[in-house]
């Protein structure tokens, strides 16, 4: 509804909205601090164990608080960002969808909704990475990541299945209260296989971590606030979450301590080799997420509290980074870590809260990065568990710190520092306060944090981590110093082995191309090969050697499959048929159907050359139909058959016109491979009305057994006040059924009209037809005729009777469907009718004339009746009923007598005027061609 | 009774799937229209077949459903029939578009070699 390029406007809806989630979570901020949790729960499928369950206790709350947080700062981040020209509303729609996918993810109390939220943050995700879709990379990007992680949603969505099998519910309280349940069944591992596939791919983890980089090709609001601070944490979120379910077994310490540590230390040594600004940001947040996995992996308590920890710091001082990375580019115009060089002279503040936050990355003392690494050391010192892979936890952790203080060294060094640029394509300054106030206010969080965490971020801390660990929260301290311990020394190690490393090769890391050792491998060709290979060769290969493109073998395919479907589960057994005996027979019926059967055999055999022939013996066999339901006590069906017959020979009439002339014996083929092809048809045809003969035989020969009908009859008066109780099961018992059937209806008919706009007619069949070129040439032999004149007399009487009969059929259509309710009659069969009506006019006196007098507007009746329909079933929610129940009484109408009046009689009307619209609409389409051509063909005999 | 149904409804999907494996679009439009009169009667005899028994209530007193025609299958058909018409229309407008397209219409869109 916004222009496309109003940018101020846009994002104050957006920095409201985010604002208001705030504000809303930190006034939950009481009832969670006192342990409560706060609960909101919608039933939507009771019957599935599904509701929309709304869940906030402590974790959930600090990372609502996370993520609402940080969304108002990037709002206001992106309105300075984002360029006059781009389509900025757009961004700030994706934006605002993604942050309440986010916050679901962050506060479901059911695990399906949950794997839903989670999907939609990927899906918003992939359109926020392919915001600037002119871009051949953000297009790859945004595809890569949605399929990488599309594919760890279905995981995730098959382990949250297998889960909720295990406990009975997928209720989030149920869920976590089987902690011993879960670990204990055979189901176990399949379950955590899943949920680790969801949670890896989310957060990016080895070896799922090859999206993360390519989604830089992102606007960097984007970056800094989804690939940094949020939904790459919804991953480590999960794991949390289902901690104190799926942890504390071997499986789990060697798969998700596995995936971590290969996580931290890869993502770490790739991060040093990044020429882009944006793929070094990526990779440091790999290797980070990594570390976080890694505590998980652990299974203690302290190493829960520890990863919280690092979530909160790695997304204030990662955002704040992202967004001076983004600083920088707007400035300079460019994020290649070759070309920049000396901007602190330039951009001094934001040189350095850049510095400050790179610090906070490297782990240096006092800034908040530096506590939770503390806690990491810590931990991995810990024994816990016998393993090689504890054993060199401690090793592995100094090497990624050592590396994180490499490339923090780095990215500081070669942007700010050295000598000042020689060219850049504008000339950098420092960008407007607003743009800068997000980043520093981020940076004053790593800071206070760092300096006092007790004071700060403690209480908070502690309601989330009690909120998982319940009575098992452990003792811990947030202090700076806790004395000259192991942890300590680990850390000064790595501070002087990455600065020493960054000395040594610092200089060969500017120049170099690609990792030294890892080069060869990139996880990014792989995807592709596999994409390739899969969606392309592979397609291919079955295509070809399944697949066929031509009709024929796949009607054939049908046809043989239900037969032999049928066969095998019929008569697999022995059919018992009754007797056979021609006593009972009806000699009349016989004959009524010798006629229909002779007339559809010929049908099949002249549909080839002689198409009026068919169509005309096709009406019969449909014509010996209705009267079987006559004969059957089936009016309804009856009336609504004839009708129907009426508008499909009309409609079939319009058709023949453009159908190529063919006569026999010319194009018929006559080998013997043709006559074989023609025997074998005969064959499965032959096959199948046999078959069908003696199914239909068996059934109808064999008592009926009590079925729902009863419950229809017994209460189609008494329920549903009406007496016709087929009428009454269409518009009153299954009335969903039937709007849904209208609905159908209503689409095929826009179908068709949409097709015949676009509609061109093959050359052949372009010029006037035979008969009316004599007519023509009759008319010019003549000087007192008009040109034209003789079509116009055509069939004069008749068509003076069509017009008069108009209103006859009105009548009788309203009749039909007046009576509807008690009588053979109803919606369908009057909808028809009246189409029936209205396509004789146009057949009497031609589509122009009948324009002229009468405007049809079929659209504007398939809308309204559909409407109708659907406001008729919502009107029982007024009265407190569900959809679509109706309400019935008799009403005197003076002259008329009782008449029945039922809301289902206005939910007929719908369907009438539905079933008017579509026909109409598809008939007049048709008819319209005809006409169509004859306007073209006449511009032409002018021109 | 039943034994004219029953061989009248396998005759007309013979005849169907016959047409249904021809060439020609307009043999295909014809053959799925006799199927759907096969389809039709066959799903309406399932209810049995009831000659002269009563359609309607009367609307008075307690009900014998055994009096009655059997009213579900009836429902089922009466729908049928109205989407039957609607998807020959459909096709008859992709057949005429496909011939309009293509110049030939033959169900593959163009003629064997």
């Amino acid at each position: 509804m916004l222009a496309s390029k109003s940018r101020n406007l846009a994002g104050i809806i957006a920095g409201a909205v985010a604002l208001a989630c705030h504000v809303a979570v930190w006034l939950l901020y009481v009832p969670v601090r006192d342990n409560e949790v706060v609960r909101s729960v919608f039933e939507w499928v009771p019957s599935l164990g599904l509701s929309v369950s709304l869940r906030l206790d402590g974790f959930a709350w600090l990372f609502a608080l996370l993520v609402s947080g940080i969304g108002v700062l990037v709002v206001l981040y992106a309105r300075y960002y984002m360029s006059a020209e781009d389509p900025v509303p757009r961004f700030f729609a994706f934006f605002q969808a993604f942050m309440g996918a986010m916050l679901g993810v962050v506060i479901s109390g059911n695990l399906i909704l949950l794997v839903i939220f989670w999907e939609l943050t990927s899906v918003t995700s992939f359109l926020l990475i392919g915001y600037w879709h002119h871009n051949q990379s953000a297009r790859d990007g945004a595809r890569m990541s949605l399929t990488v992680t599309a594919i760890g949603g279905l995981g995730l969505l098959g382990g949250v299945v297998v889960i909720g099998h295990i406990v009975g519910s997928y209720d989030l309280d149920r869920v976590l209260a089987s902690g011993d349940l879960i670990r204990g069944h055979a189901l176990y591992l399949p379950a955590l296989l899943l949920v680790l596939l969801g949670a890896f791919t989310k957060s990016a983890q080895f070896p799922f971590h090859f999206w993360l980089p390519n989604a830089m090709a992102a606007p960097t609001p984007v970056s800094a606030y989804l690939h940094s601070a949020t939904m790459v944490k919804a991953g480590v979120f999960l794991l949390a979450r289902l901690w104190p379910v799926l942890s504390g077994t071997p499986e789990w310490f060697t798969i998700v301590g596995l995936a971590g540590m290969a996580s931290l230390v890869v993502g770490a040594y790739l991060a040093m080799f990044q020429q882009d600004l944006k793929g070094l940001l990526a990779y440091s947040t790999i290797s980070h997420l990594g570390l976080i996995t890694l505590l998980l992996s652990l299974g203690s308590p302290l190493g829960l509290v520890a990863a919280i920890f690092h979530i909160m710091n790695h997304a204030t001082f990662k955002a704040s980074l992202f967004m001076a990375a983004g600083i920088i580019d707007h400035e300079t115009g460019t994020r290649d870590l070759r070309k920049l060089s000396g901007l602190f002279r330039f951009m001094p503040i934001t040189g350095t809260l850049a510095m400050v936050a790179s610090a906070a990355m490297a782990g240096v003392p006092l800034l908040n990065g530096f506590l939770s690494k503390e806690m990491f050391f810590a931990e991995a010192v810990e024994t816990h568990a016998d393993s090689w892979l504890d054993t060199i936890a401690p090793y592995a952790a100094v090497l990624a710190s050592a590396l994180a203080v490499t490339y923090s060294i780095r990215l500081i060094h070669s942007i700010f520092l050295g000598a000042p640029p020689e060219s850049f394509p504008r000339a950098p300054h420092e960008p407007p306060f607003f743009m800068r106030l997000p980043v520093t206010l981020l940076v004053i969080a790593c800071l206070v944090v760092g300096i006092a965490p007790g004071l700060t971020i403690g209480p908070y801390l502690h309601i989330a981590v009690t909120s998982v660990l319940g009575s098992a929260t452990p003792e811990y301290s947030l202090a700076v110093w806790h004395g000259f311990n192991t942890p300590l020394i680990m850390s000064l190690v790595a501070l002087v082995a990455g600065a020493l490393l960054y000395l040594l090769i610092g200089n060969y890391l500017e120049r170099s191309d690609g990792p030294f050792l890892l080069s060869g491998i990139q996880a990014q060709r792989i995807f592709e090969q596999v994409m390739v290979t899969v969606s392309w060769r592979w397609a291919r290969f079955v295509e070809t050697n399944l697949g066929t493109r031509r009709l024929q073998p796949q009607l054939r395919l049908v046809v043989f499959i239900a037969f032999a479907a049928a066969f095998l589960s019929l008569f697999g057994g022995v059919v018992d048929l009754a007797p056979i005996s021609l006593k009972g027979m009806d000699w009349a019926f016989t004959g009524m159907w010798a006629v229909g059967v002779v007339c559809a055999v010929a049908a099949a055999y002249q549909a080839k050359f002689h198409r009026l022939a068919a169509l005309a013996l096709l009406g019969g066999t449909g014509l010996v139909t209705c009267m079987t339901f006559v004969w059957m006590s089936a009016p309804d069906l009856a009336v609504t058959q004839l009708v129907v017959e009426i508008v499909t020979s009309v409609l079939i009439l319009l058709g023949l016109r453009w159908l190529p002339k063919r006569f026999q014996g010319l194009s018929e083929a006559t080998g013997p491979m043709a006559r074989l092809r023609r025997l074998r048809d005969l064959v499965m045809a032959v096959g199948a009305g046999l078959g069908m003969t003696i199914v239909a035989y068996a059934v109808m020969t064999r008592p009926l057994p009590q079925t729902i009908s009863d419950f229809f009859l017994e209460n189609a008066y008494s329920g549903g006040g009406g007496r016709n109780v087929v009428n009454v099961i269409l518009v009153d018992f299954r009335g969903f059924d039937t709007l849904g059937e209208i609905t159908v209806l209503g689409i095929v008919a826009l179908t068709v009209f949409a097709l015949l706009r676009r509609f061109r007619p093959a050359p052949d069949t372009v010029e006037r037809p035979e008969q009316q070129r004599i007519q023509r040439a009759y008319d010019e032999a003549h000087p007192d005729r008009q040109p034209g004149a003789t079509a116009v007399d055509y069939l004069l009487v008749p068509s003076v009777i069509m017009k008069w009969m108009f209103p006859v059929v009105i009548v009788f259509s309203a009749y039909l469907f007046l009576r509807g309710h008690d009588a053979p009659g109803g919606g369908f069969a009057a909808g028809v009718a009246m189409a029936a009506g209205f396509i004789l006019q146009y057949m009497a006196a031609g589509t122009i004339w009948v324009e002229d007098r009468l405007r049809i507007l079929p659209v504007t009746w398939i809308g309204g009746g559909l409407l109708t329909a659907l406001l008729t079933g919502a009107g029982a929610w007024f009265f407190g009923k569900p959809f679509l129940t109706s309400y019935a009484q008799y009403v005197d109408v003076p002259l008329i007598g009782k008449v029945p009046l039922a809301t289902a009689s206005l939910f007929d009307l719908g369907v009438l005027s539905l079933v008017v619209g579509a026909t109409v609409l598809m008939l007049i389409a048709l008819a319209h061609q005809s006409v169509r051509r004859l306007r073209a063909s006449r511009i032409e005999e002018q021109s | 009774m039943e034994l004219t149904l029953a061989i009248a409804i396998g005759v007309l999907t013979g005849s169907g799937v016959w047409l249904l494996l021809r060439p020609r679009t307009y043999q295909v439009i014809i053959g799925l229209s006799l199927l759907s009169y096969a389809v039709n009667l066959f799903i309406f005899s399932m209810g049995r077949l009831h000659s002269g028994a009563a359609a309607v209530l009367d609307g008075a007193g307690a009900i014998n459903p055994a009096d009655y025609a059997d009213p579900l299958p009836q429902a089922l058909v009466l729908t049928a029939i109205v989407i039957g018409f609607a998807t020959t229309a459909l096709f008859l407008v992709v057949l005429l578009a496909s011939r309009g397209l293509t110049g030939s219409d033959h169900v593959d869109g163009r003629e064997p070699h």
